[in-house]
């Protein structure tokens, strides 16, 4: 018997605009309108003030712990652009610029590392930021499934990091998903790190994108510090889903400019030459380039995005810090559909000792 | 004799068995160069080096996993757990494997590794990072689950459940990882685990607590200027009524705090066997001062939830008048 090759692939690599601002006019012919590509960089700038704010919250003692979403804004915005509001976003922490284009208001993610539940009532298909890693990836196969199901045309977005990859709950995500043909969008973000865990100690082949492709499903790596690229496999992976219900994994490379959240400090890990190089891929520098070679932008008008963003932000955060702070009854009333006794006892009283609810055992 | 944290009083066990005994390995999610998110294991990765000291994937059913192997195998892991609400994935190896392994395979294989995890609330951390599920464990037969409430007891009982021959969760009440320093010896000793420790003698009631809930009860019995009793727990399973009972026939009455809900939690557990090993002693029924029967709420409200002084001093005047 000769020895025959039973399977053999490649992981295309898709860039279209690289860090030294080369675009692909063939790969990004017609992808995205100029007036577009202006709206995606405004919005990237406000959520990077966004994001310094945030973190500033969080020095001054005004916030508590806060994960930074510096120079990862590409990837979530640019698959937030390419789907429809009826598919479902299913993120982590790092994915505010997608979230906040679908139409998630910035104040409710503000309010969540507030220490505020009222920050995860989002009106949007989307889910609440994903604490627990790994998690969130079977629920948007489920929501998927959901709108299979019911025929709503809908399909289910998923974003994690390259650490997540390493959970469980990750690899029976895009099981069932493969296995039950359901229109999922697995987008990895593989930002080098997970926390101190460089993604070498995650996966030890050469892509994480070769994860999927286990499973059987369609699987891209792209640099996902280019939104372009984004855009256009995300945009190729919802028709796959919409058009033949077939998941589609997506390893976005991109790269973790901050520590891992406010609580961390990465120079005890690591080396700041790997974050230089970086910040000089930063997603929206190689953006504004590329606008301002097609006199798209200016100088004056980063300016005038500036002095706006700088007017946005301080809003959203005067509406996180003023609104009135939460009661006790809270802390009930959301437990259940209808509230046990046992638990309205607990609300009157604020008490769980049967002498401090009135029971005196006569 | 050295003035430490709850968190240096940690490290310093975890140095001295690793220098005693080379079967002992640490694993865990940023255990290595990062010393651990909250820098327990500092310093341990450039002493004992990759070997063992190692940061593993990210994934907790792994961690558990591979250490029930690493233990079966013959070794002493301590794998970390980051924070407690990250214990989920690992569930299945911990209650489906670890618990039941010398059980079922009738002492031909065992698993000694101890399981470090923070827990509890009070430190204004996100979601899931400040809850207290110690009474699963103790639901699920063959853990051992043990809660110091200081530094001191903290090195004695590590080592103690490091050398144990059988699974144990060592829960590191991170309210007071830094609250307070005691003096700890330099030189190793061990506290029994399965043991409780009156804290505080006291004739007119008995408290008993463990884990961080053991500061706020000494608060609590500051300010009410009566004459309690404290036991501090140490070890949750398995419980050390001996002590309790003890404490409670002498006083008459209980109470019973902690952080986490009421509902079958490791209060009712005590107060059951209060009512069934004391019955004709109680004067006043056993009260529980414990986290509601709810979600932990996010921080805003987390005080709220929190058994606290105040709390305590209400069940306190409320059990005296009985
Ligand atoms: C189940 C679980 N285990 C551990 C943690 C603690 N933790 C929070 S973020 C993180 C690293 C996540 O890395 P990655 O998935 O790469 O996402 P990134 O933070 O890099 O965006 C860890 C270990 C957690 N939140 N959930
Ligand atoms: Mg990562």
């Amino acid at each position: 018997m000769p020895v025959d090759c039973a399977f053999q692939t490649t992981i295309e690599r898709i860039s279209i605009l690289d860090e030294h601002g080369v675009y692909d006019e063939q790969l990004g012919e017609g992808l995205i309108p100029d007036s577009d590509v202006v709206a995606l960089y405004r919005h990237m700038t406000m959520c990077r003030h966004f994001d310094e704010i945030a973190f500033k919250l969080q020095r001054s003692g005004r916030m508590g712990t806060y994960p930074q979403n510096k120079g990862q804004e590409a990837a979530s915005l640019g698959a937030a652009y390419a789907l429809e509001d009826k598919d479902w976003l299913v993120t982590c922490y790092r994915e505010n610029a997608g979230l906040f284009w679908r139409g998630v208001d910035p104040e409710k993610i503000l309010l969540h590392w507030m220490g505020d539940e009222r920050g995860n009532h989002i009106p949007v298909r989307a889910t609440p930021l994903a604490i627990p890693i790994g998690t969130q990836m079977l629920h948007a196969t489920g929501l998927a499934w959901a709108s299979k199901y019911r025929g709503d045309g809908g399909i289910g977005c998923t974003f994690f990091g390259d650490g997540a990859t390493s959970e469980g709950d990750f690899h029976e995500a895009m099981n069932f998903a493969a296995n039950l043909d359901l229109p999922v969008v697995f987008v990895c973000q593989n930002n080098s790190w997970a926390i101190s865990v460089p993604t070498r100690i995650q996966c030890s082949a050469p892509t994480i994108a070769q994860r999927g492709l286990a499973y059987g499903m369609h699987s891209v790596q792209v640099d996902g510090n280019d939104i372009f690229a984004m855009v256009k496999v995300v945009r190729e992976a919802a028709e796959r889903a919409r058009c033949d219900n077939r998941p589609t994994f997506i390893e976005a490379v991109t790269y973790r400019l901050g520590d891992h959240t406010t609580a961390d400090d990465a120079s005890r890990y690591r080396d700041p030459e790997e974050l230089k190089l970086w910040e000089a891929r930063d997603p929206m520098i190689r953006l504004r380039n590329w606008l301002e070679q097609r006199d798209l932008w200016d100088e004056n008008q980063e300016q005038a995005q500036r002095i706006e963003n700088e007017a946005i932000v301080s809003g959203i955060v005067k509406r996180a810090e003023e609104i009135e702070p939460p009661t006790t009854n809270d802390i009930f009333n959301w437990m259940y559909a209808e509230t046990p006794k046992v638990l309205e006892t607990q609300r009157k009283t604020m008490r769980t000792s049967s002498l401090g609810q009135g029971f005196d055992g006569v | 004799m050295a003035n430490l944290t709850l968190v240096q009083a940690i490290n310093l066990a975890l140095t001295q068995e690793m220098e005693k005994d080379d079967r002992v390995l640490l694993l865990g999610e940023d255990i290595g160069a990062n010393g651990g998110v909250f820098r327990v294991t500092e310093g341990l990765h450039d002493r004992f080096g990759g070997d063992r000291v190692v940061d593993t994937p990210l994934a907790e059913s792994g961690i558990i996993g591979t250490s029930i192997g690493l233990a079966m195998g013959g070794l002493r892991p301590v794998p970390e757990i980051q924070f407690e609400g990250f214990l989920g994935p690992a569930y299945d190896q911990l209650c489906t494997h670890a618990g039941r392994m010398r059980s079922r395979t009738r002492g031909g294989l065992t698993v000694p590794m101890t399981v470090r995890v923070p827990v509890g609330g009070g430190i204004h951390a996100p979601e899931l990072h400040s809850d207290s599920p110690e009474a699963i464990y103790s639901h699920n037969p063959g853990i051992k689950v043990v809660m110091p409430a200081s530094p001191y007891d903290a090195k004695g009982l590590l080592i103690s459940a490091i050398r144990d021959p059988d699974p144990v969760i060592f829960f590191e009440p991170k309210r007071i990882y830094r609250a307070f320093r005691e003096e700890v010896p330099e030189e190793e000793y061990t506290i029994p685990i399965g043991k409780a420790r009156v804290a505080r003698e006291g004739t007119e009631m008995t408290m008993v607590s463990w884990g961080a809930s053991v500061v706020q009860c000494m608060n609590a019995i500051e300010e009410s200027g009566r004459d309690i009793e404290l036991v501090d727990l140490r070890t949750i399973n398995p419980l050390d009524m001996d002590t309790v009972a003890t404490s409670v026939r002498k006083t008459g009455r209980a109470i019973i705090v902690h952080e986490a809900p009421s509902n079958c939690g490791v209060g009712a557990e005590l107060s059951a066997r209060i009512m069934e090993q004391c019955f004709l002693h109680l004067e006043a029924p056993v009260q529980r001062v414990t986290g509601f029967d709810t979600l932990m709420p996010y921080y805003k409200l987390e005080l709220e939830y929190l058994p606290n002084a105040e709390r305590i001093g209400k069940a306190i005047v409320e059990t005296a008048a009985y």
